[in-house]
């Protein structure tokens, strides 16, 4: 047992954070698409330092990052609260995915311009009839030629009306088992036949939207990893990155705790300030060891994945924990900030609304507890 | 970075399972609870003895195999997997307090003897009337100068009639060792919460004791080693209780299904993973610390030893109502592990009382 890095790792951890130090481009600017712009312009700097895609292989014009440096990767680059790269799912879902399921040509045509952010990718999985139950999916593709015609409806896709590209999950199959009926698209979103509506949720802002699809046209060309065989290009993509991406989260709650212990004891309450409360510094405490414990957690889970080639128990168990953790800290925020939590005065407002979809974005935490009950504990299925 | 036991603590770990599991079946572990008089037998004992566990974080000057605090934790896991009834934590925790001595005469004259599992001991923290604080002590010796003499209380201390010794705390962290038969001290067995540890109430009355020289900073690290065992060993509880209650969940039919089908039932028992799993790294974690990153380790085991506690709590209780009626039997073994579970979460400083030192520690 090690958990020291080795003189390589810090070598590489050292250079990142050298050269976010360098680069960081500051604050991001007020706007929806002024902060596009500069999240744009951010990729393009990471890209030409060889920043952007840390673990795409270096033919495909990634670092060829191991599995720790990519953690480290995350856990710096949060760290340094640089901004996210704009085109975070073609990075992290849509080129790792024709990495491993599409043709040499796809891979030519596809992966230079997501690292570039010079095309937007979005992701058109969910449906407002298919949540958690996505096998189930009704958006319909039927062959015309050298072409699919796709009609159906999607939600929660995030950048849609920025992305070029849409990686479709559509059903090509009616008489198939609902898994095997799948096939997975790279859809062209400058369509007309594409319509997208912003998505209003409970912060007020649209982080996502409602995809339309009513005959939009796809080559046939563009099908990845062979007709019918959409699942399991699906689940490359949602598993991509899953091991890593951990690391992120880990160090922006702990970042987030700082935040709130500064706040704690910054806030007078009774007299005194807040972390002196008995009870606001025990749930303080304790908020810090589920945050250490998320760490150590994804560590373990990275030795594992490294050592076996897939990721241990502890694994599937990262994100729901997130989960947990970002919520109740965020509510412990508007519980220090006593009146001033009537009013939406600070960013801490914003998190703590915003918290309340973790535990359902990216799989719902039942999801993932019965996920873990039946594949980690070998429980019976009820369906 | 490698967050894994090595092939050497793997074979640890394989070893202990195996001979833990071969000699201490539920029947035994039952028997040793409830009628064997001081919870174990000085067969099971010498075995122990023969693996040379007692010696385990006894120096190798002291004639121990000067292994580290992940090896501790090792072992101390799958005791509590096997919810062995030993005196074992309460003699390692006697012997790290020695080790904790260094130079100490006292400490080089009890530790060989120790080591090879001769001299057990045990550790004495609570005054009779004190509060929550393990570290709170208001014994002050008597005596003459050199010749020190110690009066008053403690209570729940684990496994003393089996002692040879007694680690005593005192105010203003100073220790002392005294030793089984001295005159003035009476050792009064007490139920206890837990049945499978025995816990006695040890009174001193100008009993005589020699002082142990600890640093501070050295006798902290031997607390820290001790609680983090007992997370370890909550870990390993936890475990176990799992898998009772997944196992229940797959043979027990009710509405013509597993209950396990049921995600009443399979949600809480992925909780169950969720708890034990963090245990088990913040506790690896603490060990580690431990052995190379003292100026973490403080932290690292106020934390192990408040998430492990509360875990070993929760993932026992869950166990239970996922067993229903035939949990709360006295016949069923649950129970056994639910109050070790809960005996062990407030040994040595509750989950809230080290929660406080992590505030502290941390900068809340």
């Amino acid at each position: 047992m090690d958990l020291t890095l080795s003189p390589q790792e810090e070598a590489f951890r050292d250079e990142l954070r050298g050269w976010l130090d360098e680069h960081h481009p500051g604050a991001e600017p007020e706007g929806d698409e002024a902060g596009f712009e500069f999240r744009r312009s951010w990729q393009k700097t990471l890209h030409q330092a060889g920043w952007a895609g840390v673990s795409w292989p270096k033919e495909y014009g990634g670092r060829g990052a191991s599995l720790i440096e990519q953690a480290i990767y995350n856990e710096e680059v949060t760290r340094a609260k640089a901004p996210a790269a704009v085109n975070v799912l073609g990075l992290a879902m849509g080129g790792p995915t024709v990495i491993a399921h599409g043709s040499e040509e796809q891979r030519k045509r596809y992966l230079e311009p997501i690292l570039s952010a010079e095309e937007i990718w979005c992701q058109g999985f969910s449906e407002p009839e298919s949540g958690s139950d996505l096998a189930s999916l009704k958006t319909k593709a039927e062959r015309h030629g050298d072409e699919w015609v796709v009609t159906g409806q999607k939600v929660w896709t995030t950048l849609a009306h920025h992305a070029k590209w849409c990686m479709l999950v559509a059903r090509t199959d009616p008489d198939a088992p609902k898994h095997q009926g799948l096939t997975y698209f790279l859809m062209d979103m400058d369509q007309d036949a594409v319509q997208v509506r912003p998505l209003a949720q409970i912060t007020g802002e649209a982080e996502f939207n409602e995809l339309f699809l009513e005959e939009a046209r796809i080559p046939h060309a563009n099908i990845v990893g062979g007709e019918g065989n959409g699942w399991p290009v699906a689940i490359t993509t949602l598993m991509h990155e899953r091991a890593t991406l951990a690391f992120g989260l880990q160090i922006q709650v702990k970042i987030a705790l700082g935040e709130l212990m500064e706040k704690a004891r910054s806030t007078t309450v009774n007299g005194g300030s807040a972390a002196e409360d008995e009870i606001i510094r025990d749930r303080l405490a304790q908020l810090y060891i589920e945050s250490e414990v998320l760490r150590l957690n994804a560590y373990r889970g990275l030795t594992h994945t490294m050592k076996h080639g897939v990721p241990g128990p502890e694994g599937s168990l990262g994100k729901w924990q997130w989960a947990d953790v970002n919520q109740a800290l965020t509510e412990l925020a508007l519980d220090i900030a006593g009146p001033q939590a009537l009013l939406r005065s600070d960013d801490w407002t914003y998190r703590f609304l915003r918290a309340r979809a973790n535990s359902i974005e990216g799989g719902t935490t039942e999801i993932l507890k019965n996920i873990v009950a039946e594949r980690v504990l070998g429980l019976p299925r009820l369906r | 970075m490698n967050f894994d036991l090595t092939d050497d603590q793997r074979a640890i770990q394989r070893t202990a399972g195996e001979f833990l599991a071969a000699r201490y079946k539920p029947e035994e572990l039952r028997r040793l609870a409830l009628e064997e008089e001081r919870g174990f037998t000085d067969e099971q004992w010498k075995a122990i003895a023969e693996l040379g566990w007692p010696g385990l974080v006894v120096s190798e000057a002291h004639g121990g195999l000067g292994l580290g605090i992940v090896e501790l934790v090792v072992v101390q896991e799958q005791l509590g997997y096997a919810l062995a009834p030993t005196p074992f934590l309460s003699d390692v925790g006697a012997a790290l307090l020695l080790e904790a001595g260094g130079e100490d005469e006292t400490a080089a004259e009890y530790l060989p003897g120790v080591a090879t599992g001769e001299r057990r001991g045990t550790v004495a923290v609570w005054d009779a009337d004190a509060g929550w604080s393990p570290t709170h002590s208001a014994l002050v010796p008597g005596g003459e100068d050199g010749q020190p003499t110690l009066t008053g209380t403690k209570v729940a201390v684990a496994d003393a009639a089996a002692a040879d010794f007694i680690v005593v705390s005192g105010a203003d962290g100073r220790h002392f060792v005294v030793d089984a038969g001295a005159s003035g001290l009476e050792i009064e067995a007490t139920e206890a919460l837990d049945p499978t540890r025995r816990l006695y109430s040890v009174s001193l009355s100008e009993t005589p004791a020699r002082e142990l020289s600890l640093a501070p900073e050295a006798r902290r690290r031997a607390y820290e080693a001790l609680t983090t065992a007992l997370a370890a060993e909550s870990v390993g509880v936890a475990q176990r209780a799992m898998e009772m209650a997944t196992e229940y969940a797959k043979e027990r039919q009710q509405f013509g299904r597993p209950i396990g089908a049921y995600q009443a039932i399979s949600h809480p028992c992925a909780q169950m993973l969720l708890e034990t799993e963090g245990a088990r790294s913040v506790t690896l974690y603490a060990a580690w610390a431990l052995d190379h990153e003292p100026d973490t380790s403080q932290l690292a085991a106020a934390m192990a030893k408040s998430y492990a506690g509360e875990a070993g709590w929760r993932v026992t209780a869950a166990a239970l109502q996922v067993h229903g009626g035939i949990g709360f039997t006295f016949e069923h073994d649950l129970h056994f592990f639910l109050k070790r579970a809960r005996a062990n979460l407030h040994a040595f400083g509750d989950s809230r009382w080290h929660r406080r030192r992590v505030a502290d520690l941390a900068g809340v």
